[in-house]
Protein backbone atom coordinates (compact mmCIF):
# COMPACT_ATOMS: atom_id res chain seq x y z
CA UNK A 1 0.00 0.00 0.00
CA UNK A 2 2.76 2.31 -0.82
CA UNK A 3 1.09 4.89 -3.04
CA UNK A 4 -2.47 4.75 -1.69
CA UNK A 5 -3.69 6.02 -5.07
CA UNK A 6 -7.08 4.35 -5.50
CA UNK A 7 -10.54 5.27 -6.77
CA UNK A 8 -13.76 3.31 -6.89
CA UNK A 9 -16.39 3.60 -9.58
CA UNK A 10 -19.83 1.99 -9.72
CA UNK A 11 -20.32 0.04 -12.92
CA UNK A 12 -22.89 -2.22 -14.53
CA UNK A 13 -22.04 -5.38 -16.44
CA UNK A 14 -20.85 -8.94 -15.97
CA UNK A 15 -17.47 -10.57 -15.54
CA UNK A 16 -16.33 -14.15 -16.09
CA UNK A 17 -14.61 -15.57 -13.04
CA UNK A 18 -12.77 -18.86 -12.65
CA UNK A 19 -15.98 -20.84 -12.43
CA UNK A 20 -18.83 -18.70 -13.67
CA UNK A 21 -20.11 -15.30 -14.62
CA UNK A 22 -21.05 -12.80 -11.94
CA UNK A 23 -22.77 -9.45 -11.94
CA UNK A 24 -20.41 -6.49 -11.56
CA UNK A 25 -21.13 -3.62 -9.22
CA UNK A 26 -17.84 -1.79 -8.90
CA UNK A 27 -14.39 -1.26 -10.40
CA UNK A 28 -11.53 -0.41 -8.06
CA UNK A 29 -8.81 1.42 -9.93
CA UNK A 30 -5.42 1.89 -8.30
CA UNK A 31 -1.85 2.74 -9.17
CA UNK A 32 0.11 0.66 -6.70
CA UNK A 33 2.07 -2.56 -6.38
CA UNK A 34 0.68 -5.30 -8.62
CA UNK A 35 0.52 -8.91 -7.45
CA UNK A 36 1.70 -10.44 -10.69
CA UNK A 37 2.61 -7.99 -13.46
CA UNK A 38 6.39 -7.45 -13.65
CA UNK A 39 6.36 -3.79 -12.59
CA UNK A 40 7.03 -2.03 -9.30
CA UNK A 41 3.75 -0.18 -9.75
CA UNK A 42 0.91 -0.86 -12.17
CA UNK A 43 -2.49 0.46 -13.14
CA UNK A 44 -4.62 -2.12 -11.39
CA UNK A 45 -8.31 -2.63 -12.04
CA UNK A 46 -10.32 -4.97 -9.85
CA UNK A 47 -13.79 -5.64 -11.23
CA UNK A 48 -15.75 -6.77 -8.18
CA UNK A 49 -19.06 -7.61 -6.62
CA UNK A 50 -18.50 -7.17 -2.89
CA UNK A 51 -21.82 -8.77 -2.01
CA UNK A 52 -20.45 -12.06 -3.35
CA UNK A 53 -17.28 -11.96 -1.27
CA UNK A 54 -13.63 -11.16 -2.00
CA UNK A 55 -13.25 -13.92 -4.59
CA UNK A 56 -15.76 -12.21 -6.89
CA UNK A 57 -12.94 -10.25 -8.44
CA UNK A 58 -11.47 -10.03 -11.91
CA UNK A 59 -8.01 -8.52 -11.63
CA UNK A 60 -6.15 -6.70 -14.38
CA UNK A 61 -2.68 -5.23 -13.89
CA UNK A 62 -1.47 -2.98 -16.70
CA UNK A 63 1.61 -0.98 -17.55
CA UNK A 64 1.11 2.75 -17.77
CA UNK A 65 1.28 2.67 -21.59
CA UNK A 66 -1.10 -0.27 -21.81
CA UNK A 67 -3.60 1.46 -19.54
CA UNK A 68 -3.57 4.64 -21.62
CA UNK A 69 -3.94 2.67 -24.86
CA UNK A 70 -6.81 0.70 -23.38
CA UNK A 71 -8.65 3.87 -22.35
CA UNK A 72 -8.17 5.37 -25.81
CA UNK A 73 -9.35 2.17 -27.46
CA UNK A 74 -12.45 1.90 -25.29
CA UNK A 75 -13.39 5.49 -26.06
CA UNK A 76 -12.73 4.95 -29.76
CA UNK A 77 -14.95 1.88 -29.86
CA UNK A 78 -17.71 3.73 -28.00
CA UNK A 79 -17.44 6.63 -30.45
CA UNK A 80 -17.78 4.23 -33.37
CA UNK A 81 -20.78 2.56 -31.77
CA UNK A 82 -22.37 5.94 -31.12
CA UNK A 83 -21.81 6.96 -34.75
CA UNK A 84 -23.65 3.83 -35.83
CA UNK A 85 -26.51 4.44 -33.44
CA UNK A 86 -25.82 1.26 -31.53
CA UNK A 87 -25.59 2.61 -27.98
CA UNK A 88 -28.24 1.48 -25.52
CA UNK A 89 -28.78 5.09 -24.46
CA UNK A 90 -29.50 6.07 -28.11
CA UNK A 91 -31.84 3.16 -28.72
CA UNK A 92 -33.86 3.97 -25.57
CA UNK A 93 -34.49 7.47 -26.99
CA UNK A 94 -35.84 6.02 -30.23
CA UNK A 95 -39.69 5.83 -30.21
CA UNK B 1 24.48 -21.80 13.10
CA UNK B 2 23.70 -25.48 12.73
CA UNK B 3 26.24 -28.19 12.05
CA UNK B 4 25.56 -31.37 10.14
CA UNK B 5 25.60 -33.55 13.26
CA UNK B 6 22.80 -31.62 14.98
CA UNK B 7 19.17 -32.52 15.42
CA UNK B 8 16.88 -29.64 14.62
CA UNK B 9 13.17 -29.16 14.23
CA UNK B 10 10.58 -26.45 13.82
CA UNK B 11 6.98 -26.03 14.75
CA UNK B 12 4.85 -23.80 12.55
CA UNK B 13 1.13 -23.30 12.80
CA UNK B 14 -1.73 -20.84 12.66
CA UNK B 15 -2.74 -19.53 16.07
CA UNK B 16 -5.07 -16.81 17.32
CA UNK B 17 -4.14 -13.86 19.51
CA UNK B 18 -5.78 -10.77 20.93
CA UNK B 19 -5.21 -7.76 18.71
CA UNK B 20 -6.49 -4.19 18.53
CA UNK B 21 -9.60 -3.38 20.57
CA UNK B 22 -9.43 -6.78 22.25
CA UNK B 23 -10.46 -8.54 19.03
CA UNK B 24 -9.19 -12.01 18.17
CA UNK B 25 -7.20 -12.32 14.95
CA UNK B 26 -5.21 -15.16 13.45
CA UNK B 27 -1.45 -15.26 13.12
CA UNK B 28 1.29 -17.54 11.81
CA UNK B 29 3.76 -18.75 14.42
CA UNK B 30 7.05 -20.49 13.61
CA UNK B 31 9.55 -21.49 16.26
CA UNK B 32 12.42 -23.84 16.89
CA UNK B 33 11.50 -26.95 18.82
CA UNK B 34 12.72 -27.04 22.37
CA UNK B 35 12.42 -25.04 25.53
CA UNK B 36 14.66 -22.20 24.42
CA UNK B 37 14.68 -19.57 25.62
CA UNK B 38 14.71 -18.04 22.13
CA UNK B 39 14.68 -14.42 21.01
CA UNK B 40 11.46 -13.46 19.28
CA UNK B 41 10.33 -11.31 16.40
CA UNK B 42 7.00 -9.96 15.19
CA UNK B 43 6.58 -9.84 11.41
CA UNK B 44 4.48 -7.02 9.94
CA UNK B 45 3.40 -8.27 6.52
CA UNK B 46 3.48 -6.19 3.37
CA UNK B 47 0.83 -4.63 1.16
CA UNK B 48 0.34 -7.83 -0.94
CA UNK B 49 -1.06 -9.36 2.19
CA UNK B 50 -0.59 -12.12 4.73
CA UNK B 51 0.87 -14.27 2.05
CA UNK B 52 3.20 -17.13 1.23
CA UNK B 53 6.30 -14.94 1.34
CA UNK B 54 5.62 -14.01 4.95
CA UNK B 55 5.17 -17.64 5.90
CA UNK B 56 8.52 -18.38 4.33
CA UNK B 57 10.09 -15.47 6.19
CA UNK B 58 8.60 -16.75 9.45
CA UNK B 59 10.24 -20.11 8.76
CA UNK B 60 13.52 -18.41 7.86
CA UNK B 61 13.61 -16.62 11.21
CA UNK B 62 12.71 -19.84 13.03
CA UNK B 63 15.56 -21.65 11.27
CA UNK B 64 17.87 -18.96 12.59
CA UNK B 65 16.67 -19.55 16.14
CA UNK B 66 13.90 -16.97 16.50
CA UNK B 67 10.32 -17.42 17.55
CA UNK B 68 8.54 -15.52 14.80
CA UNK B 69 4.95 -14.43 14.74
CA UNK B 70 3.15 -12.87 11.79
CA UNK B 71 -0.30 -11.51 12.66
CA UNK B 72 -2.89 -11.24 9.92
CA UNK B 73 -3.25 -7.47 9.78
CA UNK B 74 -6.04 -7.85 7.20
CA UNK B 75 -8.10 -10.22 9.36
CA UNK B 76 -11.02 -7.81 9.60
CA UNK B 77 -11.32 -7.55 5.82
CA UNK B 78 -12.58 -11.11 5.54
CA UNK B 79 -11.15 -14.37 4.31
CA UNK B 80 -10.16 -15.72 0.92
CA UNK B 81 -6.92 -15.92 -0.99
CA UNK B 82 -4.26 -13.48 0.30
CA UNK B 83 -4.41 -11.59 -3.01
CA UNK B 84 -8.19 -11.18 -2.96
CA UNK B 85 -8.10 -9.91 0.61
CA UNK B 86 -5.17 -7.60 -0.09
CA UNK B 87 -6.97 -6.23 -3.15
CA UNK B 88 -9.97 -5.48 -0.97
CA UNK B 89 -7.78 -3.66 1.53
CA UNK B 90 -6.12 -1.76 -1.31
CA UNK B 91 -9.54 -0.61 -2.52
CA UNK B 92 -10.42 0.50 1.00
CA UNK B 93 -7.30 2.67 1.10
CA UNK B 94 -5.39 0.51 3.57
CA UNK B 95 -5.98 -0.31 7.21
CA UNK B 96 -6.06 2.27 10.02
CA UNK B 97 -2.72 2.84 11.71
CA UNK B 98 -4.23 2.43 15.19
CA UNK B 99 -5.57 -0.99 14.22
CA UNK B 100 -2.21 -2.15 12.84
CA UNK B 101 -0.35 -0.94 15.92
CA UNK B 102 -2.91 -2.66 18.18
CA UNK B 103 -2.56 -5.96 16.34
CA UNK B 104 1.25 -5.81 16.39
CA UNK B 105 1.18 -4.94 20.09
CA UNK B 106 -1.02 -7.99 20.58
CA UNK B 107 1.61 -10.13 18.88
CA UNK B 108 4.26 -8.62 21.16
CA UNK B 109 2.13 -9.50 24.19
CA UNK B 110 1.67 -13.07 22.95
CA UNK B 111 5.42 -13.55 22.58
CA UNK B 112 6.24 -11.96 25.92
CA UNK B 113 3.82 -14.38 27.61
CA UNK B 114 5.39 -17.43 25.93
CA UNK B 115 7.50 -19.68 28.11
CA UNK B 116 10.08 -20.33 25.40
CA UNK B 117 11.14 -16.73 24.64
CA UNK B 118 14.12 -14.97 26.21
CA UNK B 119 12.34 -11.69 26.93
CA UNK B 120 13.70 -9.90 23.87
CA UNK B 121 11.26 -9.15 21.04
CA UNK B 122 12.02 -7.35 17.80
CA UNK B 123 9.78 -6.34 14.93
CA UNK B 124 10.40 -6.64 11.19
CA UNK B 125 8.41 -5.41 8.21
CA UNK B 126 8.71 -4.76 4.50
CA UNK B 127 6.88 -2.23 2.31
CA UNK B 128 3.76 -1.09 4.22
CA UNK B 129 4.91 -3.55 6.90
CA UNK B 130 8.13 -1.58 7.32
CA UNK B 131 6.03 1.49 8.01
CA UNK B 132 3.78 -0.46 10.40
CA UNK B 133 6.82 -1.93 12.17
CA UNK B 134 8.23 1.54 12.74
CA UNK B 135 4.89 2.85 13.99
CA UNK B 136 4.49 -0.09 16.36
CA UNK B 137 8.03 0.25 17.70
CA UNK B 138 7.41 3.93 18.46
CA UNK B 139 3.90 3.55 19.87
CA UNK B 140 3.66 0.11 21.50
CA UNK B 141 6.07 -0.07 24.44
CA UNK B 142 8.27 -3.11 24.67
CA UNK B 143 10.04 -3.78 21.38
CA UNK B 144 13.81 -4.22 21.68
CA UNK B 145 14.74 -3.69 18.01
CA UNK B 146 13.01 -2.75 14.76
CA UNK B 147 13.87 -3.59 11.15
CA UNK B 148 12.30 -1.31 8.54
CA UNK B 149 12.77 -2.64 5.02
CA UNK B 150 11.83 0.03 2.46
CA UNK B 151 8.80 1.18 4.39
CA UNK B 152 7.00 3.79 2.32
CA UNK B 153 5.08 6.76 3.68
CA UNK B 154 7.10 7.09 6.88
CA UNK B 155 7.45 10.65 5.65
CA UNK B 156 4.02 12.03 4.67
CA UNK B 157 2.71 15.29 3.30
CA UNK B 158 0.00 17.04 5.33
CA UNK B 159 -2.54 16.35 2.57
CA UNK B 160 -1.89 12.60 2.91
CA UNK B 161 -3.01 12.55 6.55
CA UNK B 162 -6.58 11.48 7.36
CA UNK B 163 -8.52 9.66 10.05
CA UNK B 164 -6.82 6.35 9.20
CA UNK B 165 -3.37 7.90 9.05
CA UNK B 166 -3.55 10.86 11.43
CA UNK B 167 0.17 11.25 12.14
CA UNK B 168 3.17 10.69 9.89
CA UNK B 169 5.33 7.91 11.39
CA UNK B 170 8.42 10.14 11.27
CA UNK B 171 6.72 12.42 13.80
CA UNK B 172 6.83 9.62 16.40
CA UNK B 173 10.61 9.32 16.13
CA UNK B 174 11.26 10.96 19.48
CA UNK B 175 9.32 8.09 21.12
CA UNK B 176 11.34 5.28 19.49
CA UNK B 177 12.73 3.28 22.43
CA UNK B 178 14.97 0.81 20.58
CA UNK B 179 17.64 0.55 17.87
CA UNK B 180 16.49 0.54 14.25
CA UNK B 181 17.93 -1.10 11.14
CA UNK B 182 16.79 0.36 7.82
CA UNK B 183 17.37 -1.26 4.43
CA UNK B 184 16.56 0.77 1.33
CA UNK B 185 17.04 0.74 -2.43
CA UNK B 186 18.35 3.92 -3.99
CA UNK B 187 16.05 3.42 -7.00
CA UNK B 188 12.92 3.26 -4.86
CA UNK B 189 10.25 5.95 -5.19
CA UNK B 190 8.46 5.13 -1.93
CA UNK B 191 10.50 5.72 0.12
CA UNK B 192 12.62 7.92 -2.11
CA UNK B 193 16.27 8.51 -1.17
CA UNK B 194 15.25 12.03 -0.12
CA UNK B 195 12.63 10.64 2.26
CA UNK B 196 15.18 8.22 3.71
CA UNK B 197 17.48 11.23 4.24
CA UNK B 198 14.73 12.98 6.20
CA UNK B 199 14.09 9.90 8.31
CA UNK B 200 17.77 9.46 9.07
CA UNK B 201 18.13 13.14 9.99
CA UNK B 202 15.21 12.82 12.40
CA UNK B 203 16.76 9.76 14.07
CA UNK B 204 20.06 11.59 14.38
CA UNK B 205 18.43 14.70 15.79
CA UNK B 206 16.75 12.61 18.48
CA UNK B 207 19.95 10.70 19.34
CA UNK B 208 18.51 7.33 18.34
CA UNK B 209 20.60 4.23 17.68
CA UNK B 210 20.24 3.43 14.01
CA UNK B 211 21.88 1.64 11.10
CA UNK B 212 20.71 2.61 7.63
CA UNK B 213 21.98 0.84 4.52
CA UNK B 214 21.13 2.09 1.05
CA UNK B 215 21.76 -0.08 -1.97
CA UNK B 216 22.65 1.09 -5.45
CA UNK B 217 21.08 -0.92 -8.26
CA UNK B 218 18.07 -1.80 -6.10
CA UNK B 219 14.57 -0.40 -5.89
CA UNK B 220 11.57 -1.40 -3.84
CA UNK B 221 11.29 -4.92 -2.46
CA UNK B 222 14.70 -6.23 -3.44
CA UNK B 223 14.31 -9.27 -1.12
CA UNK B 224 11.32 -10.57 -3.11
CA UNK B 225 12.85 -13.41 -5.10
CA UNK B 226 9.54 -14.07 -6.86
CA UNK B 227 9.38 -10.57 -8.32
CA UNK B 228 11.49 -8.87 -11.01
CA UNK B 229 12.74 -6.30 -8.48
CA UNK B 230 14.74 -9.02 -6.68
CA UNK B 231 18.42 -8.13 -6.43
CA UNK B 232 20.49 -11.13 -5.41
CA UNK B 233 23.66 -9.40 -4.25
CA UNK B 234 21.87 -6.67 -2.32
CA UNK B 235 19.41 -9.14 -0.79
CA UNK B 236 22.15 -11.45 0.47
CA UNK B 237 24.00 -8.52 2.02
CA UNK B 238 20.77 -7.16 3.49
CA UNK B 239 19.86 -10.45 5.18
CA UNK B 240 23.39 -10.69 6.61
CA UNK B 241 23.18 -7.19 8.05
CA UNK B 242 19.70 -7.91 9.36
CA UNK B 243 20.68 -11.03 11.27
CA UNK B 244 23.84 -9.38 12.62
CA UNK B 245 21.72 -6.51 13.91
CA UNK B 246 19.18 -8.81 15.56
CA UNK B 247 21.90 -10.97 17.12
CA UNK B 248 23.38 -7.81 18.62
CA UNK B 249 20.16 -6.57 20.19
CA UNK B 250 18.04 -9.69 20.76
CA UNK B 251 20.54 -12.52 21.06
Amino acid sequence: MCTMIVKKVEIAGSAKGASDWFRLEKANVSFDHPFNAPFEHALNIDFVNESQGPSARIAVELSEDAARELVKTILSVLDQAEAGGHLESQRQRTP
Amino acid sequence: MYTTDMYEGLLAETITLTGANGERINAYLARPLGAGPFPAIVLAHHMPGWDQWYREVALKFALRGYVSLSPNLYFRSGHGTPEDIAAKVRAEGGIPDDQAVGDLAGALGYLRASAYTNGKVGIFGTCSGGRHAYLAACRAPGFDAVVDCWGGRVVMKPEELNSNFPVAPIDYTKDLPCPILGLFGNEDSSPSPEQVDLHEAELKKNNKVYEFYRYDGAGHGFFYYHRPNYRQEQAVDGWQKLFAFLEKYLG
